[in-house]
């Protein structure tokens, strides 16, 4: 910091415009020169020690329990610095001043002492505050303008005479952009906000009012050049986008999902689509489920598509098998633990209902709800997670009609279901007639699975669901 | 007992300039308010609001609110230690985390809390809480009840009936307690005491006390009486109307921004993000085959997220690249027993497939899931 100050304070002329820009235009057009070549944050400012001010009911000291903020960051008045707690009471401790913190007295968990140091922050030398004042002293303000932090560590920075302006105004903080450095909402922010708002045309504010910290604020002169008094033309700064680019690693089950969605992609896929006319299991459906409320289950399609996939998978059991990792030996599962794709908050999981081969439609029912139940609680166990051998996802119930779904290692095959939607359709007798129709879009492993077999899978998954009542004569 | 204020007062031209003056301003240095939710928090974020946006020099604000069960941890504390999270999310109740410091406590429709907003400088809690209990004696002269030096109440000298926080800001602050009236005793007991082993941490811990309701000292006392009682008190003592006016923590006109504050109060980094870093030593009993393991796991979490983590295997019990990848994986994760459970098994699809190992995997991994 040292060397900085040396540096940046040993041109002469440049300290000298600091304190004559106020009454000399032309030292403010040089200031505004100099400033190009300033690439750190540095003020010529004095250090200041932010004592820890009274707490009340004659506590003397404290927990310190978390920073808000770091060595080297800069702060406004009123930003949030630190939590502190003393028995039973959590207190926020807010900055007195502008300025840059270059010290921290006290780690997490250490205890503070009222009316000992907290911080050291460095202001502006041009401001000339006295450090010795009460923390207390300033005139309580209603917090409309949102002096305050919010969790996300997002401050609003802004000098007290720019927050007074947007106070006065009535304007939020939060809605103002700033173009000041670090996004610093400026004066000639505040203008142009309710200039937008009013659709006024506002004068440029008189030469004495733009100057104070020219340092830190840079404050670019909205008026015009001449010396002549003109019309004032609106200063239309061109809308400054403030969004910033966000990064976060990647942790958790975000990662896992990495890790299996590249081993996924090594499985050289092949994808088989058709159309599914369901209007006969969309009437059976309808006489059934209230006969499953009456049980205290719901019934969707989603039972009847699992335990048709299990059918088909009896005369079709490569599908329901796992290829280890050398590709030497193909395993035939007995069981077939059908998964189903579920969108959750927390991201895609895929629980699966263990042995459909010996289940009724109403116990996958039965079972998919308690799936799904414990699925949007967050509260699926390992064993639910495991052990699948085919998977389905109803992907249809979002949106979409063909897909290309990803084969979940270690099984072999996926199907993915579109919406059930109401198309004209031409019977037996050359007749339009309504049906409901969906799209289902499987993806194979074309080492072991041929499109052949996929094929007559799906015609006969897809003859069960056409015709609900063949199903009765292979139910186990 | 409901202020017509909303429809009395002149509330568009209000709405313009500062909409929240006309609701808020009466006359008299106090107002006092109910809200009408049970939402844990909603109404903790109503605190929030009022803490942030009222000008309190004017006026004092009393605040009563009820919640459906809920645990509230204090600002610095760690739930893992406080609570049995195992139990409140098999019974569905909320955890919430508020600013103020303080304790753990358990709420229900059966346990009343008040807040005292005031000015920075006029924060005093005793005066609060004796002030409470003279509207307990106002009510039934025979109660036993008196304000102890760490800011509790205690019933016939023994049992606490209240227990209390605050938040402190830079121009504002709070003081808000619980008040036992009917609270179901004996969820109380099990959510609050943990069973997780092997904690070492400096979050504030909490001092459990035994506790008794007010209804059990006297059968006619309902939480709406009690309510009143105090409201009529703060009313005397402030001079202004015993009027209770109702608030709704939804009405974003009433209280701009209230939504996002209710949202932040139930995002995963507060409610757990926000632990003091802790770390974990403890011991899993595995049974696996016809023997027991003993398996040493030490986890450090900061901010909620595994930091660091390690597991004392027997040798070559799982594949070593096996290990180190489940290693790899849990840094960074949340601390948290659906997360784990989402990661543990996708990252099983791409193991070798082996009964053996899976079964070791699943064990292992359930056992290190009951840690959270």
């Amino acid at each position: 910091v040292c060397i900085h100050r040396v540096r940046s304070c040993s041109s002469i002329r440049f300290i000298k415009s600091k304190y004559v820009c106020v009454f000399d235009k032309s030292a403010l057009k040089f200031s505004h020169q100099q400033r190009l070549f300033r690439t750190s944050p540095v003020s010529c400012g004095q250090i200041v020690q932010f004592k820890l001010s009274d707490i009340g009911e004659g506590i003397t000291e404290v927990t310190v329990k978390e920073w808000y903020i770091k060595e080297g960051d800069s702060v406004s008045q009123f930003d949030s610095i630190c939590e502190v707690q003393s028995d039973k009471a959590s207190v926020t401790i807010t900055s007195r001043y502008d300025g840059i913190i270059r010290k921290l007295h006290y780690s997490i968990d250490d205890i503070a002492f009222v009316g000992k140091p907290l911080v050291d922050i460095e202001i502006d030398a041009s401001k000339g505050v006295s450090p010795e004042e009460d923390v207390v002293e300033t005139p309580p303000m209603s917090h409309e303008e949102h002096t305050h932090q919010e969790i996300k560590g997002h401050k609003t920075l802004a000098t007290p005479a720019v927050r007074r302006l947007a106070m006065e105004n009535n304007i939020k903080l939060s809605e103002v952009v700033g173009t000041g450095k670090d996004n610093r909402i400026l004066k000639e922010d505040i203008l142009n906000y309710l200039a937008k708002q009013t659709g006024a045309i506002l004068p440029p504010s008189p030469k004495a009012e733009i100057v104070p910290p020219v340092g830190r604020t840079e404050a670019v002169p909205a008026a015009p050049k001449d010396k002549a008094r003109r019309i004032p033309v609106p200063v239309s700064r061109p809308i400054a986008f403030s969004g910033k680019d966000r990064t976060e690693p990647v942790t958790g089950f975000q990662k896992a999902m990495v890790k299996t969605m590249s081993a996924a992609l090594k499985i050289p896929h092949f994808g088989y689509s058709d159309e599914v006319d369901l209007t006969q299991l969309v009437q059976l459906r309808e006489e059934l489920k209230p006969l499953a409320e009456i049980r205290g289950v719901k019934l969707s399609f989603m039972p009847f598509f699992i335990k048709a996939a299990s059918l088909g998978l009896l005369q079709y059991p490569i599908l329901n098998a796992s290829l280890d990792e050398n590709c030497q030996n193909v395993t035939y599962k007995a069981s077939h633990n059908i998964g189903v794709a579920m969108d959750t908050e927390q991201g895609l999981i895929v629980p699966n209902v263990k042995n459909v081969q010996v289940c009724s439609v109403f116990d996958i029912a039965v079972e998919l709800n308690r799936l799904q139940s414990l699925g949007s609680a967050g509260q699926l166990g390992t064993s639910d997670l495991t052990g699948g051998t085919f998977t389905l996802s109803n992907i249809g119930t979002i949106g979409g009609t063909y897909a290309k779904p990803v084969i979940l290692p270690p099984e072999v095959a996926i199907g993915a279901l579109g919406k059930i939607q109401v198309l004209p359709r031409f019977n037996g007798k050359g007749e339009v007639f309504k049906a409901q129709i969906m799209n289902v879009s499987w993806s194979a492993d074309h080492r072991i699975i041929d499109g052949a077999t996929m094929a007559r899978f799906s015609n006969l998954w897809k003859s069960y669901l056409e015709n609900p009542a063949s199903m009765l004569l292979d139910l186990k | 007992m409901v202020l017509p204020s909303l429809k009395n007062c002149l509330w568009l031209s209000c709405v313009l300039r500062t909409p929240k003056a006309c609701f808020w301003s009466t006359a008299g240095g106090g107002l006092i308010i109910q809200s009408v939710s049970n939402d844990v928090y909603q109404n903790l974020a109503v605190e929030d609001w009022i803490h942030d946006h009222m000008d309190l020099e004017k006026q004092q604000i009393l605040f009563l609110w009820r919640n459906s069960p809920a645990v509230v941890i204090g600002r610095h504390q760690n739930p893992w230690q406080e609570c049995n999270l195992r139990l409140l999310r098999q019974k569905n109740i909320k955890l919430a985390r508020r600013r103020s410091g303080g304790g753990t406590v358990y709420h229900d429709l059966g346990n009343v809390n008040l807040t005292f907003f005031t000015t920075r400088k006029k924060y005093e809690r005793m005066g609060n809480l004796k002030l409470i209990v003279k509207a307990l004696k106002t009510l039934r002269p025979q109660l036993d009840v008196h304000v102890t030096d760490r800011y509790d109440i205690l019933l016939n000298k023994q049992y606490k009936i209240s227990g209390t926080a605050a938040k402190l800001g830079r121009t504002s602050a709070y003081h808000h307690c619980t008040l036992l009236c009917n609270a179901d005793r004996f969820v109380l007991s099990s959510v609050l005491k943990s069973p997780y082993k092997g904690l070492k941490s400096n979050a504030t811990p909490s001092v459990p006390a035994s506790v008794k309701n007010l209804f059990e000292e006297d059968a006619s006392l309902t939480s709406e009486i009690l309510l009143d009682a105090i409201a009529k008190e703060y009313a005397v003592q402030h001079q202004i109307d015993h009027h209770i006016t109702l608030i709704n923590p939804a009405d974003e006109t009433l209280l701009p921004g209230i939504s996002n504050k209710t949202k932040e109060l139930q995002t995963w980094e507060w409610v757990y993000g926000k632990t003091p870093k802790f770390s974990i030593s403890t011991c899993l009993n595995m049974a696996y085959k016809d023997s027991v393991l003993d398996v040493k796991v030490d986890m450090d979490v900061k901010h909620g997220r595994i930091e660091a983590c390690n597991v004392d295997l027997p040798e070559q019990w799982l594949p070593p690249g096996l290990y180190s990848e489940l290693v790899k994986s849990l840094t960074g994760s949340k601390f948290c027993p659906n997360e784990i459970t989402m990661l543990v098994t996708t990252l099983l699809k791409v193991c070798p497939q082996d009964d053996e190992l899976h079964s070791r995997w699943s064990l292992l991994c359930e056992n290190m899931i009951r840690l959270m």
